[in-house]
């Protein structure tokens, strides 16, 4: 049994460190460690998307990245997207709409949206079915998301026009 | 409608937005141990020895589990209680759990799992219900009717083979619906704990906790009572939580024998060997029509892959046959059916249960027998279509039938007419219907109490807690309930507190399966929310000296004219008069007038009906099948909330188009010299097929509104009914746009290309089976029809399907 590590990063504009096994993988950790359940798994092989994060930024599968990796880089989570006690535009547009039913595949498609909004202000329905074409919903038929992004980036452009 | 039928973000929609929706697998308590399960490698073998002696002293291991230790077996219907927990002597799919192990950690219990020896001999295995039909011995389950068939059942509802005689066409043409699974994004999980009184509690993803209890109080033979079972939001169902599971057992006697909670969550390829996913079913239809396109009669034969064990597989079984009748007048009907067992994981119930198997060879023959009468598809279903009010030749009543305005809306919408059959090669539309039950008649187990109920609780500061059995799995449970009681109260629903699927603090509803919910709680709230409306109206006419039935409760208020009260003192002014003001309500729905021996699969409190016009696009040259756009109006009886029903409709959409183009639960035999077992080919999400958002189709998805007076504010079902006709009006579509049939799913190139083939080679272009084998079907149980005399009764001396003693020798002697 190797000994565990410790890991210092920034979580949800944080920092944070844990202790854990070194095979742990982000996913993990964040569950386990840090008490971050919002983050959910499905197939814990890199094939449903529900573990997707940011970290610097960028939409990641918690599932096939190792916590050790993870040394001084900035995660978010599903947990770090509301404002406060106001929701991300992006969570009032997806629970006013329907984009989430069971909820269970919801954090990662959050988190994927919100990269691509960062990215792109105005992005075509094409630019968000392929942004989230790695996260599986198998309640909604996906339509209802497609809308929620739509909507959350008007309201994004509201709120920064530009 | 204050509230029913605006759209409205749903009550539980925030905590499902930021991660705070607690799924069973978030679940953490101090103390807690972790559970694995050691799973069969072999699909049909017998335990020759388990020695766990190296994984139980294994560090961190506190505690491995065999058949030993669960002498009692369960099962989701009384007549199949065939499985153990933990498998004592005979595997039988690859997936069995045969140990289990409790660690410190999941990854100590996984290392554990691989220090127990488990000595197999393998036994020949079956995977297929050819094999099963060919091979009565070995028997998968000594208790199986015949040979290795389950079950086997036949009724007829009047003389078929007479009126197809009389015919002027008979259509005879054979289906094959591959298995297919759910693939819930959640994965099962359950987590077990001992309270301080020393009594269980089960957190589970499951969508019947009120049959997990139960389950769990037979198996652990403790009393139900010392029980507490709580069902956490599903991260989805479909039907893939509505059985008992194994390792719900397993985990809650291991929390017995340690007095510590112990969590098991199952990975992506267990969930693959749970399953209980779509039955494969064979089917062959015989169907008379007149030239001018009445239908005179049905006879239907299904033949059904079951895996190994029962699950729901009878009920299952009969529902492949038991609403044939509900969309299309058949003065007669014949039904037989047989359920084999196979060495695969069980099947089960998955959305549409057992009925969109037997839908997609209807709706596909129907298409045939317009296209050789020469009538438009359209015409021909709305011609053939059930009268609203009726009782079926096979004794289903049904109310209302919304199926003629959806049929006219998609093909109106569609510009179905101006473009069926007039687009260019290699595009095509098809249209199909469908119906489905808004919950079973009969609970699973024989009983005369309510189906589901409500309790409703109100104080003085105004507040409501409404206490219900019924479970949330995405589907909008707490939110139809929170409606369906702010509209009778007259306050808004994020006034309510839900407290529901909790078998320890709520009152019974049976589970979230058949499409029940809307209908049976809904029914219930209403009795519920009345009652106390009675009382506070009461209250609140004194106060404001007026007649209580004057009194209207909107908005949070309580008022005539310009007298009025805050909903919060009203409630104080009866709490004043009444004490503590709650109530009770409960629904049961209304028997159904069959009284045969098997009238019990089908009935319920109204059906919904679909239609749905599908646009194809054939590439010739790959077989690649595009679908731009669907059209699908559904009968919904009242909106409850437009945002959710739209919501379930294009689920419906989404899952039906993935199981017709590429969803397969299918498996493959390992070469001989790697033992020749059966082993399952895909229990991955990667290599198991479905659509995603870049595959995703626009639909244009119409709600009915047609109020059934049966059903609450009118509101019929509408998670599982607009799946039915999608895979048939796909096949359609095909069909049109390139002229090759396509009998069997999933629809995939090679199928289209191998058609295509056959259409330029001059021979029948059409895949699909071509063989329907020999099934010993019994003599059937003879029903007559309302309009032959019938009472609902079985004929006198056929009451019971009879094997004939040659049919029994023949099917038992081949070996």
């Amino acid at each position: 049994m190797q000994p565990n590590l410790l890991v210092r990063l920034t979580v949800n504009g944080e920092p944070a460190e844990a202790y854990f096994a070194p095979y742990k993988t982000l996913l993990e950790v964040l569950r386990e460690d840090l008490a971050l359940t919002g983050t959910k798994h499905g197939c814990e092989l890199g094939e449903c998307g529900a573990c997707a994060v940011l970290v610097d930024g960028e939409p990641q599968l918690s599932c096939l990245l190792l916590a050790v990796e993870c040394e001084g880089r900035a995660v978010e989570t599903v947990e770090g997207l509301a404002r406060g006690a106001a929701l991300h535009p992006l969570q009032s547009a997806f629970a006013d709409l329907g984009a989430a039913q069971c909820g269970y595949c919801t954090p990662g498609i959050l988190m994927t949206a919100k990269a691509l909004l960062e990215h792109e202000k105005n992005p075509t329905r094409d630019r968000i079915k392929e942004a989230i074409s790695g996260n599986l919903c198998r309640c909604t038929g996906y339509l209802q998301i497609f809308e929620a992004i739509e909507e959350a980036a008007r309201r994004l452009r509201d709120e920064n026009p530009r | 409608m204050k509230i029913l039928g605006k759209p409205r973000r749903r009550v539980d929609g925030r905590a499902k937005v930021t991660g705070q929706t607690r799924f069973a697998d978030d679940i953490v308590l101090p103390r807690m141990l972790h559970m694995k399960l050691l799973r069969s490698p072999h699909p049909h073998a017998h335990i020759k020895e388990i020695n766990t002696e190296k994984a139980r002293s294994h560090p961190g291991v506190h505690l491995v589990l065999t058949g030993k230790d669960f002498p009692v077996t369960f099962g989701i219907l009384p007549v199949t209680q065939d499985e153990y927990p933990l498998a004592p002597e005979i595997v039988r799919y690859v997936g069995d759990p045969v140990a289990a192990v409790v660690a410190k950690d999941e990854q100590t219990a996984t290392e554990a799992l691989d220090l127990i020896a488990v000595s197999y001999q393998i036994l020949p295995t079956i995977s297929s219900p050819q094999e099963a039909l060919d091979n009565p011995e070995p028997r998968i389950h000594a208790y199986s009717e015949l040979g290795n068939i389950h079950r086997l059942q036949a009724f007829e509802f009047g003389d078929v083979e007479s009126s197809l005689e009389k015919s002027d066409f008979v259509f005879e043409d054979l289906f094959f619906y591959e298995g297919n699974t759910h693939l819930p994004i959640e994965q099962h999980a359950a987590v077990a704990a001992m309270d301080g009184e020393g009594k269980l509690t089960l957190w589970s993803s499951t969508q019947v906790p009120h049959y997990v209890h139960r389950s769990l109080a037979r198996v652990l033979q403790i009393p139900a009572s010392h029980i507490r079972v709580v069902a956490t939001p599903n991260g989805g169902g479909f039907g893939g939580k509505c059985d008992v599971c194994n390792h719900e057992m397993a985990v809650a006697k291991a929390t017995m024998l340690l007095g510590r909670p112990v969590k098991i969550c199952l990975n992506r390829e267990e969930v693959f060997y749970l399953h209980r996913g779509r039955h494969p079913v064979l089917m062959k239809y015989r169907t008379g029509v007149t030239k001018d396109g009445k239908l005179t009669g049905m006879h239907l034969q299904t033949l059904v892959d079951g895996g190994g064990y029962g699950s729901y597989g009878v009920a299952s079984t009969f529902y492949t046959g038991a609403l044939q009748t509900v969309t299309y007048e058949l003065p007669r009907y014949k039904f037989d059916a047989a359920r084999v067992f196979t060495n695969k994981p069980p099947c089960g119930p998955k959305r549409g249960h057992g009925t969109p198997q037997p839908r997609f060879g209807q709706e596909i023959q129907l298409d045939k027998i317009a296209e050789k009468l020469g009538i438009d598809p359209a015409e021909l279903r709305l011609k053939n279509m059930l009268k609203p009010n009726s009782i079926t030749a096979n004794w289903l009543k049904v109310s209302t039938i919304g199926l003629a305005e959806c049929i006219r809306q998609v093909v109106e919408r569609s510009n179905f007419k101006s473009r069926y059959k007039k687009l260019p090669n290699g595009k095509g539309l098809g249209l199909a219907c469908g119906a489905y039950l808004c919950g079973a008649g009969l609970p699973i187990y024989w009983n005369k109490m309510p189906q589901s109920a409500v309790q409703l609780l109100l104080d003085r500061s105004g507040q409501v807690t409404a206490f219900c059995g019924a479970i949330e799995i995405g589907q909008g449970s707490d939110d139809v309930l929170a409606a369906i009681i702010a509209e009778v109260l007259g306050i808004d629903p994020f006034e309510i507190r839900c407290v529901t699927g909790d078998t320890g603090m709520t009152p019974v509803d049976l589970g979230s399966y058949s499409s029940r919910v809307t209908v049976m709680m809904g029914n219930a709230a209403i009795d519920a929310s009345q009652k106390v409306k009675t009382m506070i109206a009461n209250a609140a006419a004194e106060h404001l000296e007026v007649s209580p039935d004057r009194l209207q409760f909107e908005n949070g208020r309580v008022f005539f004219e310009n007298k009025s009260l805050a909903f919060a003192e009203a409630v104080g002014l009866a709490e004043e008069k009444f004490g503590t003001i709650g109530a009770v309500g409960s629904y049961k729905p209304p028997r159904g007038p069959g009284r045969y021996k098997g009238a019990g699969v089908g009935p319920s409190p109204a059906y919904s009906y679909t239609a749905c016009v599908v646009e194809a696009e054939v590439d010739e040259k790959t077989g690649w099948i595009t679908v731009p756009k669907i059209w699908i109006a559904h009968d919904i009886g009242r909106t409850i909330n437009p945002v959710l029903a739209r919501g379930q409709v294009e689920g419906s959409v989404y899952m039906g188009l993935s199981e017709a183009l590429m969803e397969e639960q299918v498996f493959r035999r390992l070469p001989p010299k790697l033992s020749g077992a059966l082993v399952h080919k895909i229990p991955s999400m990667l290599e198991y097929k479905s659509l995603t958002s870049l595959d995703m189709p626009e639909i244009d998805t119409m709600l009915v509104e047609d109020p059934d007076p049966n059903c609450p504010f009118g509101a019929k079902e509408v998670g599982q009914g607009p799946l039915l006709p999608v895979m048939p009006a796909v096949a359609n579509a095909i069909y049109d746009a390139v002229g090759v049939r396509i009998d069997e799913l999933p629809i995939t190139p090679d199928k289209v290309l191998s058609a295509l083939k056959k259409k330029k080679n001059g021979e029948e272009a059409r895949v699909g089976p071509t063989h329907f084998p020999p099934v010993p079907y019994p003599d059937p149980v003879i029903v007559p029809p309302p309009w032959e005399g019938g009472d609902g009764n079985a004929a006198k001396g056929f009451d019971k399907p009879r094997i004939s003693p040659e049919k029994r020798k023949a099917s038992s002697s081949k070996i």
